[in-house]
């Protein structure tokens, strides 16, 4: 096999497709528009199913309505669009609904400069919904990771039935790399786990906190019920303030507890450094060249590409925070993931952002300018 | 054979939780009667609801049931249909749902999706405290129009027959025949929806005065037909998407590779912007001139800038090729800069004059360029392209600046246009490539055309 030259959209339709995905529902937006196109020229091939919704608001609900059948699901917007699939998150949470939800982000806010490139959805894909309930958000560094976590966000969604977020960036999702596809190592596939209880079913029943009901398909031999409101084991409305604390706590019991299952990082670890130096997205593609180029200047220095962004990988983290004096944090907006570095640093460390949010890429020198020497 | 249904109704949670008088129950006893009539499978039937007291309904029915957001029952009801062709989808909504879904209710009407949709019109947001909705008809009193509603009602019916619904039945809750206008509207392959006018005991009924025979005197005032409205089958969504997409695709052919065969002399991660104007082909031979790199052995990476509207205005590309993974993906430093019209020199004027004098520009000979460090080489562009093709003006420079620069052979871009465009087309791109390429030797002969400020 050789290299393809493919945009990173492309590479997530692609990953969707080996993940077995066979619904999409979607609406244009730029940056994200050519996975809609992708997708509705794809699925009918695999005999799945493509639609251009009527906004973003029936895109995420027909994908959850499709889920809820046994579909695997995908939907994908930017910014602005997860504006309004945000109340439909919620349901897709308390639903326990798996489902694949991708942002290119954009800059903003509003409409910004909606063909180029920004990171400022950070902390609005973490609470994008209320309630507050934890998410898990991947982030691609290039093309290829496009294609490989899209694929890895599905098994994540089916393993914990959950809505899984992979956020990346116009300056992914619509430039074009040289890849090899056929070379990213993928982990096996993973179902939901479909239950045969039969008339004994019961929707959302658990015993663990931590643990992921079984799925019963709307549609299949056994009566379920999927619902919006607080319910009990049954997906019956309940007022019980018991019944409705044990759900919330699984919600995130069930997500805090795969913290280290989920973790993904890339680490470049250097033995007496005193600087490190965390990212994701497509910044930490500069972040590796400012890496090499202060160890050929003598200075000792470590890094961290987090790809899963939520839940906080802390036990890589915190690993990698030892002997350091200084923290570096360089993102396409004006500070958000720094806030999740900070509270893990012990004190007596510097944690310094470099921001920028002007729709060009961190180069290089800029975040060893303004991240080594102030 | 499955023992027949006598009821699809459970009494596990007791009696229908609405207020005396309120229309929801004899609603819900009727679509009970229309199911027992049609005998569907309860695990292949779905109860689509969302918010407002008809949202209760879902679990007195033994079906599989669904319960969603305001107004969005409609979307999750497509889903689930799409997805799963062989379900009856039934969608319970109330007047409120169809405003803020009205969306919704227009799109699947246009659209044709088969599923049911049973709106509990009481002309009130109930859940809420008996707000004005979209249908609250002209002067009806309520919290939020106290001296009398003087917006417009909407006509759920009229409003989705004119966005394409086939099917749809105008009631009320006291219709002697309403379950089997449900099953009717159930039987339909399409979309088909009831508008069933009813009273909401709670608020809307008391502070209008609002008795049974009303409701009938409503529609007649507003020449609404009591009744079924429109019944005029077309082909349904699904079925269409089956057989216009699904049994006409065919396989997703294997994606074209790129393996390296040539030689390069690219030392370094090396930027390549590439300026012109929509319609001349800037972001396809931008990416020949990638993909000829990757046939020589290089990473390469391409970047588009154009304005929304597409066919008109600048169209820049921007190149990076470089014997290893390219990790920055911006183009700081411009190794090589082609510019071929005046719509590109005007969006990258700025740039031109930061260029540094390491940078190489191929120009079309006509334009005027800022001053700049860059080194200069003027081409007849236009000309020539106008005696090969208009359209390959792009391709000439790049084989101009392959040929002069010696990054890649000509051999690999030539690859590239066989390998990714059609015959046709290709033909054109390897003329201009063997016109580009003299004529660079030729403006080396001459000299004089290489300048710089």
């Amino acid at each position: 096999m050789g290299l393809e030259f493919i945009e990173g959209n492309e590479a997530i339709a692609r990953g969707a497709l080996k993940a077995n995905c066979n619904f999409f529902a979607g609406y244009p937006i730029t940056p994200s528009s050519s996975i809609l196109h992708h997708m509705m020229n794809k699925l009918p091939r695999v005999g799945g199913v493509a639609i251009q919704a009527e906004d973003e608001i029936a895109s995420i609900g027909m994908c959850i309505g499709a889920a809820m059948t046994g579909a695997k699901a995908l939907t994908a917007t930017s910014g602005p669009g997860i504006s309004l699939y945000s109340e439909n998150i919620g349901l897709a949470v308390i639903g326990e609904t798996p489902l694949v939800i991708i942002n290119v982000q954009r800059q903003g806010p509003a409409t910004g400069a909606a063909t180029k490139g920004a990171e400022g959805d950070i902390l609005f894909t973490r609470w994008c919904t209320s309630g507050g309930q934890p998410m898990i958000v991947l982030s691609p560094t290039s093309v290829s990771e496009a294609y490989e976590l899209t694929y890895r966000a599905f098994n994540l969604a089916e393993k914990y039935r959950v809505p899984v977020f992979l956020l990346t960036n116009k300056e992914i999702g619509v430039t074009r790399e040289s890849v090899d596809l056929e070379k990213v190592e993928l982990p096996q596939l993973f179902n939901r786990k479909v239950s045969d209880m039969g008339d004994s079913y019961l929707p959302y029943k658990f015993k663990e906190l931590n643990e992921v009901p079984e799925f019963a398909e709307i549609g299949g031999d056994q009566i379920t019920r999927f619902t919006t409101s607080s319910h009990d084991e049954a997906g019956y409305l309940t007022t019980s303030p018991e019944t409705i604390q044990r759900m919330i706590d699984h919600y995130t019991a069930k997500i805090e507890s795969a913290e280290d299952d989920i973790a993904l990082a890339k680490q470049d670890i250097e033995v007496g450094a005193e600087i490190l130096i965390i990212s994701y997205g497509i910044t930490s593609r500069s972040v590796s060249i400012a890496v090499k180029k202060m160890r050929e200047q003598g200075c000792k220095v470590s890094s961290i590409t987090v790809q899963s962004l939520y839940p906080v990988p802390r036990t890589i983290i915190n690993k990698a925070m030892s002997g350091i004096k200084r923290v570096v944090v360089p993102e396409m907006n004006m500070g958000q993931y720094i806030q999740e570095i900070q509270r893990l640093t012990p004190s007596g460390v510097k944690v310094v952002g470099v921001n920028k949010m002007d729709t060009t890429l961190l180069s290089p020198d800029e975040i060893i300018e303004r991240g080594t020497k102030s | 054979m499955s023992p027949v249904i006598n009821t699809y109704l459970t009494n596990e949670f007791g009696p229908l939780p609405f207020c005396p008088g309120c229309g929801h129950g004899p609603i819900l006893k009727a679509l009970d009667k229309a199911l027992v009539k049609l005998q569907p499978d309860p695990a292949k039937t779905v109860i689509v609801t969302d918010i407002g007291c008809i949202g209760l309904s879902d679990r007195y029915f033994i079906t599989q049931g669904f319960h969603g957001l305001h107004g969005r029952s409609i979307t999750y009801a497509c889903g689930l249909k799409l997805a799963s062709p062989e379900l009856t989808v039934i969608v319970l909504k109330g007047d409120g749902g169809c405003g803020i879904g009205g969306t919704h209710l227009l799109n699947v009407a246009r659209r044709n999706i088969d599923i049911t949709l049973l709106i509990a019109n009481n002309f009130n947001y109930g859940m809420t405290g008996g707000q004005h909705s979209v249908s609250t008809p002209f002067n009806g009193i309520t919290p939020t129009t106290p001296m009398g509603n003087f917006e417009g009602a909407m006509d759920l019916c009229g409003t989705s027959i004119a966005a394409g619904a086939c099917w749809a039945y105008r009631g009320t809750s006291f219709d002697k025949d309403l379950p089997e206008r449900i099953a009717e509207a159930i039987s339909q392959n399409g979309f088909s929806m009831l508008d069933i006018w009813e009273m909401c005991s709670a608020y809307y009924m008391p502070h209008n005065k609002l008795k049974k025979k009303d409701l009938v005197d409503i529609m007649k005032n507003n020449n609404l037909k009591y009744g079924l409205v429109a019944n005029n089958p077309r082909p349904e969504y699904g079925f269409q998407y089956r057989t216009k997409y699904l049994e006409t695709a065919t396989p997703e052919p294997k994606p074209r590779t790129i393996e390296a065969k040539f030689e390069n002399n690219v030392k370094r991660q090396t930027g390549i912007v590439i300026a012109g104007s929509a319609g001349q082909k800037v972001r396809s031979a931008g990416t020949l001139l990638a993909q000829s790199s990757m046939y020589s052995g290089l990473s390469a990476t391409q970047k588009d800038d154009y304005p929304i509207t597409v066919m008109t205005g600048h169209s820049v590309s921007e190149i990076i090729v470089a014997p290893e993974w390219i990790n920055y993906t911006a183009i700081d430093t411009v190794d090589y800069f082609v510019l071929v019209s005046e719509d590109g020199l005007m969006k990258t004027k700025s740039r031109i004059e930061k260029l540094p004098s390491t940078c190489i520009m191929f120009v079309e000979k006509s334009l005027n360029l800022p001053p700049t460090d860059a080194k200069i080489i003027r081409l007849p562009l236009i000309e020539t392209s106008k005696k090969v093709n208009r359209l390959s003006i792009v391709i000439l420079a790049l084989a101009a600046l392959i040929k002069d620069s010696d990054i890649i052979d000509l051999d690999a871009f030539a690859e590239a246009i066989k390998a990714f465009q059609k015959p046709v087309i290709a033909e054109i791109s390897l003329r201009a490539l063997k016109a580009g390429s003299e004529m660079i030797q030729e403006a080396q002969e001459l000299e004089p055309i290489v300048e710089s400020y």
